[in-house]
């Protein structure tokens, strides 16, 4: 079972983080970050095939694409966000985190301005403002 | 798998290792040798993980359609 490698490399991980993290500290955090993006990377394959499986789902159900394509582009924003923000938390950096947070916010908040839109026009549609 | 789990310890091999010449070179009175030994074993883990960096980027990018 790969869960097992997983908790494996994060233990061997921090064994060698608290080895060089008093010479080294600069490497010490470049463990810590290869670490993470190797968690990430393991992740995204089986991330794919959920997305895949959603991506058929919604094909099924005459969903326009453009929406699920716009729901998917936000799980990655704040996927990407998520490591970015975790990994200068890591170094200290809590300020600089959050700004990265705010940003992916309003990435995420112009992506869902094209739907925003077609559910207010279908809205007036539906009830004529006169 | 596009990573292996070698690359982890090649980082921290060459963390140990960076200590060590560093320490010896201080002790030898070669200050600024030793922060330059300490500053090119830094670039070559940088290297390392930019690889993967790039790597994960990519991956990112084709999974959630975030191209352009």
């Amino acid at each position: 079972m790969e869960l097992f490698e997983v908790i494996s490399i994060g233990v061997i991980a921090s064994v060698l983080f608290l080895l060089i993290k008093d010479k080294q500290p600069t490497i010490a955090f470049l463990v810590v970050l290869f670490t993470v993006i190797y968690f990430f990377l393991f992740i995204m394959q089986y991330v794919q095939e959920i997305l895949r499986l959603i991506a058929y789902l919604g094909e099924r159900a005459n969903i326009n694409s453009v929406y699920i394509k716009t729901i998917l582009q936000i799980i990655g924003i704040s996927y990407i966000t998520e490591i970015g923000a975790n990994i200068v938390r890591d170094a200290g950096l809590k300020s600089v985190a959050v700004k990265i947070e705010m940003v992916g916010k309003v990435f995420i908040l112009i992506l869902a301005i094209p739907i925003f839109q077609s559910l207010i026009e279908t809205i007036i549609n539906i009830f004529p403002i006169t | 798998m596009t990573l292996d789990t070698s690359v982890l310890f090649q980082i921290a091999g060459i963390g140990i290792i960076v200590a060590m010449i560093h320490t010896i070179l201080k002790q030898m009175g070669k200050e600024e040798y030793a922060q330059f030994v300490s500053l090119i074993g830094f670039i070559i883990v940088l290297l390392f993980v930019l690889d993967s960096i790039s790597d994960l980027f990519q991956q990112i990018r084709s999974v959630f359609f975030l191209q352009g």
